[in-house]
């Protein structure tokens, strides 16, 4: 940084007559003003092709489909590229030094999504409040406009531990929501759902944020605990029986979310969560292999004695089996579809509009990615995942160059969080791992989803922007 | 903290690179075993948006063809002169049967006949867009054309035939409707019509050429048994029969008689040559009850009755009754009783006649053209059958050349060519209007056409219509059309 040479004790001649400390004060004014928005210009000029592609994508759908362009949608998503630019202007002015590649990122992602949306609904014939893509766009709206409250508001993200506990209740409040008489709602066999009046809203997703803050804060404050001490069993130190207490309270929450809200992909998020966040603050990897074994009982358990968990492996080890595709529960049916749409694009995609992906069941939400592998091609999903798996990078950017360990492991928490959702849900389409109900960050069709992504994109903004704005006096090793 | 959080990317970096490979194996490496799997209706879509052949007639115009389209289906099916070949082309629809020859040839238009199967794996390795094969079609547009306007606003069908190939040069079936009207892809649209077309009385999505309601043949059929008395070796053209101007059948009260209400000629006796010049039914009915049900059976059969012929659409099988009793057998003998026939097998018939005795499989197909503009298939003529041998043949022949000459079928008559031919009046029940019928062919010692017309409702003339009035001229112009050429 340049900066520090304009306080240096001998300044170069200014070339005005005019000089002496006054000019030096405005040098240093301009330079202030002008480093970090280099920041803030790279996001600008990042965000011109993002929203480019994002028009683009959305003119294509039109043209394919229609063969003319339809104003009304391309409004709606100008007002959208408004919102996101109000987002880059806020954040020149609360958090000038946040990382420039997290919104172009999310912009594009998020474009893309709807995009795909708004293409299958044109081939469903829906329009109005009744396509999913104009309530994408409402969604992604208030999404952003949350954003962009939590970045201005939360101009310190070190309050955030002194609220852990406030996170944690609300995180275990959010949990257990679904499992309400009255409010909860079961849908596609899944009971992650609430219901109020004609809005459904899944509270899992905001629970993994609140999760994540909880987690962060409290591994911070008792890892010394959770790492010091411990009985040593071939080469690992394994924790005391006493310091267990946290872990099997994970634990126990992730099962009673796999048996309860039949949700496998959830279950497995906090637990993947927690799992990893305890490893990085107390940096044993004897808790890694403690929590993977009795995760790995869990779901052995859970194979064995539920139902639907049976059924999802089944019509995952043998996906294209007659039996399994023709079930009545837990078919490999909507799986299937959606490879044979992967396939049907291949290397190039159909193009934009031009494949079938209304062929899958949930091609919206559960099925975006094959929607757009479909239509896009390999080349397509490997720039998703590419896009995905660089901002992940930036959030773990914070952990390493992070100065309070608070804020360290928070970035690497929602960072991860996002980046185990991605594994789950194209893990699950892909046939990876089998297949479970979680929504594809940012991509699918959902508002809980889009809200809580917005607002992790929102903190490690707000976190980037901490890391480049202290001074760092040490480099650790 | 940093030494954790590298190993933990390498852990997220490890779950990317899956998702990779996951991808990269179902897109790339696995794509044709998920292609060709027949749940996958993605390929069954794209089939149906594969450009399909074209149908092309004799002449190598363009009937139908495939042009693109925007809906997901890539291409509309198009036909030009639609109604003139309606009965031929058939139509095209995305997922409903498809009759005529867009159904009987599907598999080569949609290039997945297993002839094709090559070609189709060399599309996949060089990634270029499938098309089907093109077929070119034995149809004459001169002569298609005339049938066409000959028969006019009539109900009816003709069929022409080159006897010595097989090949038919005109199949008409009227009323004929516009297959563009029903190779849309909007199933909806598509019911409406078809719904609308089928629902009518004389439906025109009915080929009466070859899968009719089958039509009483009348005098046309008395080649069949004249054919039978030849083949029998007991008679010859001279042999005579009693000539009254009524003839009471057996066991019955009723009485037959001829066309015109006399007798058969002049003289107390009529000759089979007489009988088929004149159109005569009482020598014919004696000949019949002498003859038998059972070899006029025969005799029938060898000349197709009771099969299905493939051209390649299925025809429906003619029919002659068996188990007749005396006087059904003598009416049989002239087409009567229950025969039911369709226009194609009397064409057969005639040209079975035409050709010495020797019957060629029928067939509308030339050529099977693939994209790369090699042969497929092409038409080499086979033998359908021989019901009768050259001898036979001969004799049944000039008896036909004297009705047109100054016969029962005068109206056939073409100037400086030799034409064969024979009339038909059928009744098809008290008052009802008359089936009236033409066959024959020309030139008649070197036939290049054999020809069969049948007019629905007396030609809208009731009961005073006979063939040789309505059907003849018609069977007339199509000869003409082939001889013109």
């Amino acid at each position: 940084m340049p900066a520090p040479t304009s306080w240096s004790p001998n300044p170069p001649p200014a070339p005005s007559y005019d000089a002496g400390p006054r000019s030096t004060f405005t040098n240093t004014i301009r330079l202030k003003l002008r480093v970090p928005a280099r920041l803030r210009n790279l996001e600008l000029a990042l965000l011109v092709p993002a929203l480019g592609i994002v028009a683009f994508a959305l003119v294509l759908v039109q043209l394919a489909t229609s063969g003319k362009t339809d104003a009304g949608i391309l409004t709606l998503a100008g007002l959208l590229a408004l919102l996101v630019l109000a987002m880059h202007v806020a954040m020149r002015l609360v958090a000038p030094n946040a990382d420039p590649l997290i919104l172009p990122i999310i912009t594009v992602l998020n474009g893309l999504g709807i995009a795909e949306i708004y293409r299958i609904d044109i081939s469903a014939k829906l329009s109005g409040w009744e396509s999913a893509g104009v309530r994408q766009i409402a969604w992604t709206a208030m999404a952003i406009v949350i954003a962009i409250v939590v970045i201005v508001l939360i101009r310190n993200h070190r309050v955030l531990q002194r609220y852990r506990y406030i996170a944690m209740f609300s995180g275990i409040l959010l949990l257990i929501l679904p499992m309400l008489p009255l409010i909860g709602t079961t849908i596609n066999g899944a009971r992650v759902w609430i219901s109020v009046g004609p809005f459904s809203f899944q509270p899992g997703e905001l629970g993994k944020v609140a999760l994540a803050i909880f987690f962060a804060g409290y591994l911070v404050t008792a890892r010394d605990s959770l790492s010091m001490v411990g009985r040593k069993v071939l080469w690992m130190t394994f924790p005391r029986a006493r310091d267990l207490g946290p872990i099997l309270v994970v634990f126990a929450a992730s099962m009673a979310v796999l048996i309860f809200q039949k949700d496998l992909g959830t279950s497995l998020l906090y637990f993947g969560l927690f799992l990893v966040m305890l490893y990085v603050a107390t940096g044993r990897a004897s808790w890694v292999v403690l929590g993977v074994g009795m995760f790995l009982v869990g779901a052995y358990v859970a194979f064995t004695t539920l139902s639907y968990v049976t059924g999802r492996v089944n019509s995952w080890l043998d996906a294209f089996s007659n039996a399994n595709y023709t079930a009545q529960v837990n078919s490999s049916y909507q799986i299937v579809q959606g490879i044979f749409g992967l396939a049907h694009g291949g290397l190039i995609g159909t193009g934009l509009g031009l494949g079938q992906p209304y062929r899958t069941p949930l091609a919206r939400s559960d099925f975006i990615f094959s929607s757009l592998g479909e239509e896009l091609g390999l080349v397509g999903i490997f720039a998703i995942l590419a896009l995905y798996l660089l901002f992940v990078s930036r959030g773990f950017r914070i952990g390493f160059a992070g100065e309070d360990d608070f804020g360290r492991l928070l970035g690497v928490g929602l960072a991860f969080v996002v980046g185990l959702q991605v594994f789950i849900v194209i893990g699950g389409v892909t046939r990876v791992i089998p297949l479970t109900g979680l929504t594809t960050p940012f991509l699918a069709a959902g508002g809980s989803s889009l809200v809580a992504n917005w607002i992790i994109a929102a903190l490690l903004l707000r976190l980037s922007d901490t890391v480049r704005t202290t001074p760092r006096l040490v480099v650790e090793p | 903290m940093s030494k954790q959080l590298r190993r933990v990317s390498i852990v997220v970096l490890m779950m990317f690179v899956a998702l990779f490979v996951s991808s990269s194996i179902i897109q790339v490496f696995s794509t044709d075993t998920l292609k060709s799997d027949s749940r996958n209706v993605r390929t069954l879509y794209d089939s149906y948006s594969a450009q399909r052949g074209e149908i092309l007639d004799a002449n190598g115009k363009v009937i139908a063809q495939s042009v693109p389209s925007k809906d997901v289906y890539k291409f509309q099916r198009v036909y030009a002169d639609p109604k003139l070949y309606s009965a031929v082309t058939g139509y095209f629809t995305i997922n409903q049967a498809n009759p005529g020859i867009e159904g009987s040839l599907g598999d080569y238009l949609s290039g997945t006949a297993n002839e094709q199967f090559f070609d189709n794996l060399n599309n996949i390795v060089t990634g270029k867009t499938p098309k089907g094969a093109s077929v070119q079609l034995t149809i004459d547009r001169a002569v298609q054309k005339a049938a066409y306007d000959a028969l006019g606003d009539n109900r009816g069908a003709v069929v022409a035939i080159d006897p010595k190939t097989g090949a038919i040069l005109a199949m008409v079936s009227k009323p004929a409707y516009d297959p563009n009207q029903l190779a849309v892809h909007d199933t909806s649209k598509f019911f409406a019509t078809y719904n609308a077309l089928s629902g009518q009385k004389y439906s025109p999505l009915v080929n009466r050429a070859i899968a009719g309601d089958l039509y009483h043949p009348g005098s046309v059929f008395k080649l069949v048994v004249a054919s039978a008395a030849l083949e029998s070796g007991k008679y010859t053209p001279e042999s005579s029969f009693l000539n009254p101007a009524r003839l009471q059948l057996p066991e019955s009260t009723s009485f037959i008689q001829n066309a015109g209400g006399g007798t058969c000629g002049a003289g107390a006796k009529a000759t089979i040559a007489t009988a088929i010049k004149l159109s005569c039914n009482i020598p014919m009915a004696q000949l019949g009850a002498a003859l038998g049900n059972q070899a006029i059976a025969d005799q029938a059969a060898k000349f197709g009755f009771g099969q299905s012929v493939q051209i390649p659409m299925k025809s429906t099988p003619s029919i002659y009754p068996t188990g007749l009793d005396a006087p059904q057998t003598m009416l049989s003998a002239f087409g009567q009783s229950d025969d039911r026939v369709t226009p194609l097998q009397i064409a057969m018939d005639s040209a079975a006649i035409a050709n010495g005795g020797v019957e060629m499989q029928p067939t509308l197909v030339q050529k099977i053209i693939a994209p790369d503009l090699s042969t497929i298939k092409s038409l080499t003529p086979t033998v359908f059958s021989t019901p009768i041998s050259a001898d036979t043949a001969a004799k049944v022949r000039d008896m036909m050349i004297s009705s047109v000459a100054g016969g029962a079928a005068s109206n056939a008559t073409i100037d400086g060519v030799e034409v064969a031919g024979k009339t038909g009046t059928a009744e098809n029940g008290p008052g009802d209007p008359y089936t009236l019928w033409f066959t024959g062919f020309a030139p008649a010692n070197d036939p290049k056409v054999a020809v069969a017309v049948v007019v629905e409702n007396g030609g809208g003339l009731g009961q005073d219509a006979f063939g040789n009035l309505v059907a003849a001229p018609i069977g007339k112009k199509v000869l003409e059309a082939v001889l013109n050429k």
